[in-house]
């Protein structure tokens, strides 16, 4: 079968996500007998056509053209569309990220195909494939099985699935879109960027997150000091969202970001069913939380029972020290 | 002008779920259905914004069964005027393209400004339908939206992305997908409750919407079920024991070693 990928990048740099969505795509051609495109939209993008070579992709669709130079839907499911008639794929990839998952359904609600979201894993069996994907926040998977006759479209969570280099030299095609101004209706006008933001909880490899224990706003500098020295991002439990001190953006859980980072610290979060729901899947959970009997301890890999305003700062000091013995 | 608003019946997120013996379907026995969380934002941004400019009818659609009259109450009490049952008695399993044929077909009986969606409907955990109907209709869409403004004749919103967000604006009419942040919904009164008993909820079949129901059932089996999974247990955890000096010690030091994750 042959697979189109949907190259994700951002002010000139191609994501991680679209690396994950070539490792895909170029495992089940491979699985399935075919080749894997990929798609990539943008302004002078051309350099990293190339480096989709690097991992597998073997012809690539390049839409390099001001009118994609910012994110729209309008104009990148058209382009999407118009590599997706060229390249006439039984399967299309995206990446469940913020981009993928505006544009995946733009595109499949215009050929009329089918979509499964955010799958976390899948297996080439008896000629066909079996998707399986979270559902209820991770209190489920539901595996599903791709049809053998029509073509259909998937996104793939993102930390999931490792790249994969495989040295190939793609054949670069020039992407006669003919997308104009006319056709985009919903105008990006300008980016936000959050002020002195680290990264995000759903990119972030890490996260240390803080809850009602917090106790108030002026308190997450603690956390953030120890996101900051690990690379990784601060998220929070709705509790402390919804008093106002931390933005939803940074919300885990059931009605937040669902994130499998292979390292969670929970600070002064209980571990209600609905904050579960959106980490109970990463790698390696440590909670610090005052009250022995707290749920999160049930799911924890390690736990400190403590007053985080104790162990934090205790523990940052002493990744401190480990970061600086490695320099 | 006139708003309409897709919601969805749910369980709601303290549902415990479980698999029957056999892996094939869901055992939710004892769950609360509600309103889809993400959909009363979206009924409290089309209440305030009949509210502020004082004209214009909110009208809420939901395909289901005539169980989800309960959820379509809720958000005629909370103040929206009048409601849509589309049914579709097999709902729970549905394609999201079937939803959004429907809830295509019973938009296109109204005239209107917005329709708003949910971001995502919890338990599905697609976030498809907007974009979907949106795409039917041939109208823009912006999803995941926690600002909203009316301009004449547009609407200009925010859109959460990645450690930032996106100033997107389009033309009338059009659809929103709302996300949390873009207000705190409305309790409905007691005087709401009593109102919402007498207002008129219109019921669809797919006949009456003008489409085949063979062909929704179709879309329903582009994926063949394979069956359902609990998520595999966590391995025994470690409550860290001693001086807390130590246990921090301790902890920095098996995450490094044995976790292998700093
Ligand atoms: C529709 C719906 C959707 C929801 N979605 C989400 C969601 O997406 N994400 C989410 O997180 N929640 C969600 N919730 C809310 C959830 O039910 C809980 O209310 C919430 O997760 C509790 O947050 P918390 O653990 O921070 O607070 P609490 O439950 O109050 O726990 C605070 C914890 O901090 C500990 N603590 C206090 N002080 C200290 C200290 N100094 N040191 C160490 N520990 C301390 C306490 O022992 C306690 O365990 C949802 C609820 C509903 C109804
Ligand atoms: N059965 C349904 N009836 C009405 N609206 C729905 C239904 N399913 C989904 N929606 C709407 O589409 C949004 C996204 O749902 P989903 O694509 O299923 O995650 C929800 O928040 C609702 O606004």
């Amino acid at each position: 079968m042959n697979v189109l990928i949907f190259a994700e990048q951002r002010d000139g740099k191609l994501k991680k996500a679209a690396l994950e969505a070539a490792a895909v795509g170029r495992a089940i051609a491979e699985a399935t007998g075919g080749g894997v495109s990929a798609v990539l939209l943008g302004q002078g993008v051309q350099p990293m056509a190339e480096e989709l070579g690097k991992y597998g992709v073997s012809k690539v669709y390049v839409g390099d053209d001001a009118i994609f130079a910012r994110y729209s839907n309008d104009a990148y499911a058209l382009g999407v569309g118009k590599a997706y008639e060229l390249d006439q794929p039984g399967l299309v990839v995206f990446s469940a990220t913020a981009m993928g998952k505006d544009l995946a359904p733009k595109v499949t609600g215009r050929f009329g195909i089918g979509l499964v979201s955010e799958l976390t894993h899948y297996e080439v069996k008896d000629g066909g494939i079996e998707f399986t994907r979270p559902i209820y926040a991770g209190k489920a998977y539901k595996k599903v099985k791709g049809p053998k006759d029509v073509p259909y479209a998937v996104s793939i969570r993102p930390n999931i699935f490792p790249p994969e280099e495989k040295p190939a030299s793609p054949e670069i095609v020039p992407l006669e879109h003919g997308v104009t101004e006319a056709d985009v209706r919903a105008v990006v006008e300008k980016v936000l960027a959050s002020e002195g933001e680290l990264l995000d909880v759903a990119e972030a490899d890490i996260v240390v997150s803080g809850g009602r224990g917090m106790k108030g706003p002026e308190n997450y500098n603690i956390l953030e000091e120890l996101a900051k020295l690990l690379g990784g991002a601060v998220g929070a439990s709705r509790a402390a969202v919804d008093s106002g001190w931390i933005d939803h953006s940074h919300q885990v859980g059931q009605t937040g970001k669902v994130i499998a980072p292979s390292l969670y610290i929970a600070c002064g979060i209980s571990g209600a069913i609905q904050h579960l729901a959106g980490m109970s899947t990463s790698k390696v959970i440590v909670a610090v939380n005052k009250d022995p009997e707290a749920p999160i301890f049930k799911l924890a890999t390690y736990g400190i029972v403590g007053d985080l305003f104790d162990v934090v700062p205790k523990l940052t000091e002493e990744i401190r020290k480990l970061k600086e013995q490695q320099g | 002008m006139n708003i309409l608003v897709c919601i969805k019946h749910v369980p709601d997120t303290e549902t415990r779920v479980k698999v029957t013996p056999d892996g094939m379907s869901l055992d939710l026995a004892g769950a609360n259905y509600v309103v889809n969380p993400y959909d009363e934002f979206a009924v409290e941004a089309a209440l305030q914004l009949k509210e502020a400019k004082g004209e214009g009818e909110v009208t809420l659609l939901t395909v289901g069964g005539d169980e989800a009259v309960k959820s379509l109450r809720q958000g005629l009490a909370m103040g929206a005027d009048k409601a849509v049952l589309c049914k579709n008695d097999d709902f729970e399993n549905s394609d999201p393209r079937a939803v959004a044929e429907m809830l295509c077909a019973a938009i296109k009986k109204h005239d209107f400004g917005l329709v708003l969606f949910g971001k995502h409907g919890v338990g599905g955990d697609n976030q498809q339908v907007g974009s979907l109907v949106a795409t039917l209709l041939d109208v823009p869409v912006i999803t995941v939206v926690t600002k909203l403004e009316p301009q004449d004749g547009s609407v200009v919103c925010e859109r959460e992305i990645e450690g930032g967000a996106e100033v997107v604006k389009a033309p009338l009419p059009a659809v929103i997908t709302c996300q949390k942040g873009l207000n705190e919904p409305r309790y409905p009164s007691l005087k709401g409750i009593m109102a919402a008993k007498k207002k008129e909820i219109t019921t669809f079949t797919p006949q009456d919407l003008g489409l085949d129901a063979g062909g929704l059932e179709q879309l329903d089996k582009t994926f063949e079920l394979a069956g359902y999974d609990l998520p595999p247990k966590r391995p025994d955890g470690r409550i860290l024991e001693g001086e807390l000096d130590d246990q921090v010690k301790e902890l920095v030091k098996v995450l490094h070693e044995e976790a292998k994750v700093i």
